[in-house]
């Protein structure tokens, strides 16, 4: 399903690039860049900063993997918030309700109801049981190596293709709205990422993740309360203006296009729900806070940031109905109902212009940009972690490595990762990178989720179990996005999908359960036996928090 | 290895204490209702999306375009944010307080 909304955006934003080289190096365009440049280089002259006083205070494996676990719930909410809206939830979900109306609204919903869920099921035992990555827990009391290399693969894959999907992404927005080269915009983004990451660990990452949710709530608080003014704060006004403008009349108010069927509905709800409740690099920021009071907190803040933004969305892409689709400047030519300059994805970036002028404008583009920085950071952070903590350290020295060892490979691995991300970014930016975004989710629901719950709920979850539905979840969930449309028409260009869905998840993820829950009940060796009689001491750990991972003293 | 067996000696203790069964079944219980309630209504509304589309564009009333799918989403956005602030605050209260009093128990005991 998210692939078919970054479809429907790149199929907006991907017939404006060749336009867009020309409109950015447009004379009128200059302020743009000037302002837009300006707030950018102040954002980042104040990350650098941080990272600079972050990396005096990173010294320790625990202060680089969760900034040694010092971090608050409300903190961690905020970074949480930062981490999980990316550029394609400004951008995207305004282009969204700005075309499909109420449909925009529909997708935010599913977006947004895993958090209740993460924090009722998940948030105390995450934060009880785990230390650095979510593979502490599935681990616990399993084979550390199997069940930790499955993790780890599972983990670096949901986190290349979602890096690889920012990465595309952001050069395509960079060069838009920043007029910057692709290439040139790519190395920006992947240096930026390294230098945060490599020295300052989950400190300057969650800083960055901080500053830039308090920009974006800001940013687009102030471009929805300009817009509404428009309309006296009425909804009903803005809302009969909408309706009369926008072509699709009355249908505004109705599902469309984007859930066909029930099938999708349903693998949309769960792909999103529980593939939230899978991504390794929100579940790491569980492992930031002091006990899991403050994990609880987390959610509260986080949920109620995520909630409260959604509802600006839904607001600007209705206010931009009137206020962008009614006014020739934005379209090329200066036609109106034609396409609109700079593509579907400006949508929020012309609502900003027209309501605050180049100011607010140049504000919203550093916002998009921070927004990039601070979600591949967390993403980069998950990888190298995935790398050093449980394959170098855990797998292969088997828990023999020095902190110091530990450190080194984490930090190489970050720069590796920026590396891959800066050279996947390059050789994927003419294709349709919109399966990549469904196929994170698709993994995190089929093959990290169940594994993971399981390994906290189920005391007859074995070694041998855990890894067959793991990789089965993973093995499904990728070939069954091979076989969809996005990738087996779209990319791979032949004429009739496999596979009739876009979400893999309705399918993936129960088979995982199902493979899991079958090799685990036949699974009676030695092994076995003692692992299942490990989880009563593990779950008195889950439920008290008693001899949990503290909070290092500084 | 000494600070492992006496933890494990912790968890025994923990285990038998009839107030870590009470403080499970009631926090597990909460969470699971709390769950329930957020599935049944997510799920439900998803249905209604995909069977009775329809039903979304309604109007509540004549001339208003608060239409029922943007009431029912703007219930959802709040009264699960509600829920999750529920859940924090009887977690972070009640059931912490029993969470510290059978660790102390426990731990004395050991001594």
């Amino acid at each position: 399903m998210l692939a078919r909304l970054n479809l429907a955006l790149l199929a907006l934003l991907v017939p404006a690039l060749s336009f867009a080289g020309d409109a950015i190096s447009a004379t009128e365009k200059q302020p743009l860049n000037l302002h837009a440049i300006g707030m950018f280089v102040l954002f980042v002259s104040m990350t650098l900063g941080i990272t600079y006083w972050a990396a005096g205070r990173t010294k320790s494996a625990s202060d680089f993997y969760t900034a040694g676990g010092g971090i608050t719930g409300f903190q961690n909410g905020l970074a949480i918030a930062g981490d999980y809206m990316s550029a394609a939830t400004l951008l995207g979900l305004t282009a969204l309700v700005y075309t499909k109306g109420v449909d925009g609204y529909i997708y935010m919903i599913a977006f947004f109801a895993g958090w209740p869920i993460i924090l009722f099921l998940m948030a105390e035992r995450l934060r009880n049981l785990g230390k650095f990555t979510f593979a502490d827990i599935t681990s616990y009391r399993l084979n550390q190596g199997k069940v930790r290399t499955m993790a780890a693969v599972s983990s670096l894959t949901v986190v290349c293709f979602y890096l690889v999907a920012q990465m595309v992404g952001a050069g395509q927005l960079i060069k838009l709205l920043f007029g910057l080269d692709y290439n040139i915009a790519l190395f920006v983004v992947g240096a930026l990422m390294m230098v945060y990451v490599t020295f300052g660990g989950m400190v300057a990452t969650t800083w960055v993740q901080i500053i830039k949710a308090c920009m974006l709530l800001a940013g687009g608080t102030l471009v929805m309360v300009l817009a509404m003014s428009q309309f006296g704060f009425s909804f009903e006004t803005m809302m009969g203006q909408a309706v009369s403008l926008h072509s699709l009349g009355e249908k505004l108010l109705f599902p469309g296009t984007l859930l066909p069927d029930p099938v999708t509905a349903l693998s949309l709800g769960l792909g999103l729900m529980f593939g939230t409740a899978g991504l390794p690099h929100i579940l790491m920021r569980f492992f930031t806070v002091t006990n899991a009071k403050e994990a609880r907190k987390s959610v509260l803040y986080a949920s109620g940031f995520v909630a409260y933004f959604f509802n600006v969305i839904l607001l600007m892409g209705f206010a931009a109905i009137i206020i962008v689709g009614q006014n020739p400047e934005f379209f090329e030519g200066g036609k109106i109902g034609g396409k609109v300059i700079g593509g579907g994805n400006m949508i929020a970036m012309h609502l900003a212009k027209a309501v605050g002028g180049n100011l607010l404008l140049g504000f919203l583009s550093a916002v998009a940009f921070a927004t990039i920085l601070a979600v591949v950071s967390g993403l980069a952070l998950a990888g190298a972690a995935a790398i050093s903590h449980d394959i170098y350290a855990r797998v292969i020295r088997k828990g023999k490595a020095t902190e110091t060892e530990e450190l080194r490979v984490s930090r190489f691995a970050s720069v590796g990762l920026g590396l891959v991300a800066i050279v996947l970014g390059i050789a994927f930016e003419k294709m349709n990178v919109a399966f990549m975004v469904a196929l994170a989710f698709g993994i995190a629901a089929s093959a990290n989720f169940p594994v993971l719950i399981l390994s906290m709920y189920w005391k007859g979850l074995t070694t041998r179990g855990a890894v067959a539905g793991g990789y089965a979840g993973l093995v499904a969930a990728v070939l069954l996005v091979v076989f969809s449309k996005s990738v087996w028409v779209t990319v791979l260009g032949n004429a009739q999908a496999l596979f009739p869905y876009d979400q893999p998840a309705l399918f993936s993820m129960p088979l995982a359960f199902l493979i899991t829950f079958i090799v685990s009940s036949l699974d009676n060796s030695a092994e076995a036996q003692a692992e299942r009689a490990a989880f009563d001491d593990q779950y008195v750990r889950a439920q008290t928090g008693f001899g949990a991972a503290e909070a290092s003293s500084h | 290895m000494s600070t492992n067996a006496s933890q494990n000696a912790v968890y025994a203790r923990i285990r038998k204490n009839p107030r870590f069964a009470e403080l499970v079944s009631k926090r597990q219980g909460f969470a699971t209702l709390l769950s329930v309630i957020v599935l049944t209504i997510f799920y439900g509304f998803f249905m209604v999306v995909a069977f009775n589309p329809n039903l979304i564009g309604q109007r509540l009333s004549e001339g208003s375009y608060v239409t029922v799918g943007i009431a029912a989403e703007l219930f959802m956005f709040i009264f699960f944010w509600v829920l999750t602030a529920v859940y924090v605050k009887r977690a972070n209260g009640e059931f912490d307080a029993i969470t510290t009093e059978i660790i102390r128990d426990a731990s004395k005991e050991v001594k």
